[in-house]
């Protein structure tokens, strides 16, 4: 039976937003200035890799963003035609990963452990002893685990490896065959170059981190069906299934907040910039306002209205899964609408260098409207601003979602994220011994993605905002020697 | 001066009339005192009576902008946003929401003075040992030193708080017992409860502040006034130390000063998780009970805080550069 596709809320705005972004990859494509400056991140390795990298967890988030109820099976006497569906949401992620959903323990238990880490007391041989029980999932396939458990980890381990290497090779040959093409060279040629690292991207790196990436997912996904790598939590569900699960909440925040201070930055910007007068006035004040208010007490006092209100109105949602969901987006909605005053201010002042120029004068002459001058000739010069405080605000926001979290204004306890995650490890970090799987697993993962994107923002900065590339480290000596040839 | 002065803090006080239409709005009209009331109460068998009963003890049973029952100057004032705007506006904060929570203005004074206690020498040395950093990494630019240095801040800046204080609290208070995981003493004792929190939030900060510091020094080198002075046979310390960094001091003020109103809230966690009875620990508290009366308070004191500092740092502006006159 068909299962019923729901659209979330943040479904629909991640989708719109993987469409925008392959509109702006065509645009990109056809411009060449956009082309060039594009390049210019590719050409920085850091940028390069962590590309790689946020693809990866842009992957994960897509799959997470289709959301089904499961048909359910027509219970006897219903009648015929109307069909039931399950009461609860499920993503792609849920369906690919069903396996970690389903195989829940009772507890806590350790990275790829057998055994749990409760002791119970049993009576063995008329003596109460206090011994670990088997996992129900973890390692139950072994009946031998003292012997067999180290030999079956490393043989699990040893197949993913090879399976991740595999998959590396066969991408670095597609990637040598098809530089082979554009460059109109042989192909052991080109592979030879890209080893060398010659050429002006940096393919090497790329490749190394393919390898490194390749291997870590295959190793992770051979070990994920027999044992829980990251271990699991107090009510025994997977770590690693909840990582995951957090990428798409952490993308999500990053992505939708920032692009919701966009229209009131924008638009109200290049009006202050542009009018200036007593529309200028207006506008600083309005955003000198919400400055002054600090940020988080603003979000908390926001985030606790817009709780109140889904608390009043607790029948607006079939499922805790969209009741969540909303709850996300209306978060993100207030994170956008308090958090436009700093860009503002930076196109303000850049339109109010711009309306100088000549080109802007002379369509002034030509008796151009200010709406269209402001939307033709002073909005594509500022767009590389948008751009760049875009993408440095994504990591900030990564960051702050987990702070908020704690403070209780966060996303849903029902979501998975990052914050949540850490808060819970708190509590778990004073047990005896350490619960500390979940909170490094949160760690990796975390640090993995906001250094992604931090890195990523630099190297976009550093090719759109020619100021900004004086102040990269450099090591004189090391640098360039194969540009002497 | 003078006249700037008082023309600063006018436009301060308009800031601050915004900031209290603002949160009136948030607080009373998209969700109306009842609603409140309700939450407070809580249970199921919720009474209009109750209800009434409640808005009484709070004098929130009055119409929410104009009264419509009364005449003259009273439709206005004779209502919630008026009597509320006017007793925050005379530091009167009124009592809290929550049935056991007393008055709020004791509360704040007291409690101010414990994130005073954290924040204050916190932000001098915050500033110390990010400028002294990124003198070191200018110092030594285009070296191993400066690239891995920048590294090392491009990785501490992707690390959320929240790990620097659970890991220094595992790590230094339960493994190593150096410091004690949280609590707070009156009186010179507290420095020890200190230590922890003032280090960690040092570390959490110091990446994004020494690259920001690093970034302005370095535009500061670039000029020709530096060039003179190294063409006048001045070492290079001398010409860091005696030029460069007066002239990057400026930028430096206005990124630490608009940072001053943010320790009150980035202690927020920080007291919150060892324990000190700050203003922080005080909005996670009303945050958590769901106290509006308590959050609307504290989002009029930190917008307060937060234009005081921006008047100082204007102040501060005269006494760094002197090219600076307030006009």
């Amino acid at each position: 039976m068909m299962p019923k596709f729901v659209l979330l809320w943040t479904d629909s705005t991640v989708w719109a937003l993987v469409a925008f972004v392959i509109g702006y990859a065509v645009m990109v494509a056809r411009s060449p200035n956009l082309k060039a400056s594009w390049r210019k991140v590719f050409r920085d390795a850091p940028a390069l890799c962590s590309s790689l990298i946020l693809a990866m967890c842009m992957l994960v988030t897509m799959a997470d963003s289709v959301h089904y109820r499961p048909a359910l099976k027509a219970a006897a006497g219903s009648p015929a035609g109307s069909v039931a569906y399950d009461t609860v949401t499920k993503s792609g992620l849920d369906y690919l990963l069903s396996d970690l959903v389903a195989s829940r323990e009772v507890t806590y238990s350790r990275p790829l452990d057998y055994l749990s880490y409760r002791r119970d007391t049993v009576t063995i041989n008329g003596q109460p002893q206090r011994v670990s029980p088997r996992l129900l999932h973890g390692g139950a396939h072994l009946s031998d685990p003292e012997h067999q458990w180290s030999s079956d980890l490393l043989s699990r381990g040893g197949t993913g490896l090879a399976l991740g290497l595999l998959l590396a090779v066969a991408g670095a040959l597609a990637l040598f065959g098809l530089l082979a093409r554009a460059r109109h060279a042989g192909f052991v040629d080109t592979a030879a170059s890209v080893w060398r690292n010659e050429g002006e991207i940096p393919w090497r790196a790329a490749l190394w981190t393919l390898v490194i990436v390749a291997t870590l997912t295959g190793i992770v996904i051979s070990l994920m069906g027999a044992y829980h790598v990251f271990g699991t939590d107090t009510t025994g569900n997977d770590v690693l299934y909840q990582a995951l699960k957090s990428i798409r909440t952490a993308f999500v925040i990053g992505s939708l907040s920032t692009i919701a201070t966009l229209p009131l930055a924008v638009v109200l910007g290049i009006m202050a910039g542009y009018f200036r007068g007593w529309v200028d006035e207006v506008i600083q004040y309005f955003y000198t306002v919400l400055s002054s208010v600090p940020n988080i007490l603003l979000i908390a006092a926001c985030v606790l209205m817009v709780q109140v209100f889904l608390d009043k109105h607790p029948d607006m949602f079939e499922t805790g899964v969209e009741r969540a969901d909303v709850k996300l987006f209306l978060l993100c909605t207030v994170l956008g609408l308090t958090g436009w005053a700093g860009l503002c201010r930076l196109l303000r002042a850049e339109t109010m260098k711009l309306r100088e120029l000549d080109y802007v004068q002379a369509a002034n002459a030509f008796g151009v409207g200010p709406w269209r001058i402001m939307a033709r000739h002073v909005f594509p010069n500022v767009a590389h601003l948008m751009l760049i405080v875009t993408v440095l605000d994504f990591s900030s926001l990564i960051l702050y979602e987990a702070v908020l979290s704690y403070v209780g204004v966060g996303v849903d306890p029902s979501m998975n994220s990052f914050g949540g995650m850490i808060n819970l490890a708190r509590k778990e970090m004073s047990l005896d011994p350490v619960v500390w799987w979940s909170f490094a697993a949160a760690f990796g993962f975390m640090v993995t993605v906001v250094l992604a994107v931090n890195l990523f923002a630099d190297g976009v900065r550093d090719a759109f905002d020619p100021r900004a590339r004086a102040f990269r480290p450099r090591l004189a000596i090391t640098r360039r020697p194969a540009a002497q040839k | 001066m003078f006249s700037y002065l008082v023309r600063r803090c006018l436009y301060g006080a308009l800031i601050l009339l915004g900031v209290n239409l603002l949160t009136f709005f948030l607080f009373f009209t998209v969700n109306t005192p009842d609603d409140m009331a309700r939450l407070n109460i809580g249970g199921k068998h919720i009474t209009q009576d109750l209800i009434d009963k409640w808005k009484v003890e709070r004098g929130y049973d009055k119409p929410l902008y104009v009264n419509e029952a009364k005449q003259g100057a009273e439709r206005l004032t004779d209502t919630i946003f008026w009597e509320r705007s006017v007793s925050l506006f005379e530091l009167r904060f009124g009592r809290a929401d929550a049935e056991s929570a007393g008055d709020i203005g004791p509360e704040v004074s007291r409690r101010m003075w414990v994130s005073v206690q954290l924040a204050l020498p916190l932000f001098v040395l915050q500033v110390i040992a990010s400028t002294a950093f990124a003198l070191l990494l200018v110092m030594f630019r285009h070296t191993r030193l400066d690239f891995w240095g920048v590294v090392a801040c491009v990785l501490m800046l992707s690390i959320s708080s929240l790990f620097y204080i659970i890991v220094g609290q595992f790590l230094f208070s339960r493994l190593l017992r150096i410091a004690p995981i949280s609590g707070y003493v009156p009186g010179w004792d507290v420095a020890k409860f200190l230590v922890l929190p003032i280090v960690l939030s040092l570390l959490a900060r110091l990446g994004t502040e020494a690259r920001l510091y690093r970034a302005m020094f370095l535009e500061e080198i670039g000029k020709d006034y530096v060039r003179t002075a190294r063409a006048k046979g001045l070492s290079e310390t001398v010409v860091l130390f005696r030029h460069v960094l007066r002239n990057a001091l400026l930028p430096i003020v206005t990124s630490a000063g608009s940072y001053l109103p943010y320790v009150f809230l980035g202690s927020l966690v920080f007291e919150s998780f060892f324990g000190l009875p700050g203003l922080g620990a005080y909005v996670i508290d009303a945050i958590t009970k769901q106290d509006f009366a308590v959050v609307r308070t504290m989002v009029f004191v930190g917008s307060l805080l937060y234009i005081a500092t921006f008047v100082l740092i204007d102040v501060a502006y005269t006494w760094v550069d002197p090219r600076v006159r307030l006009a």
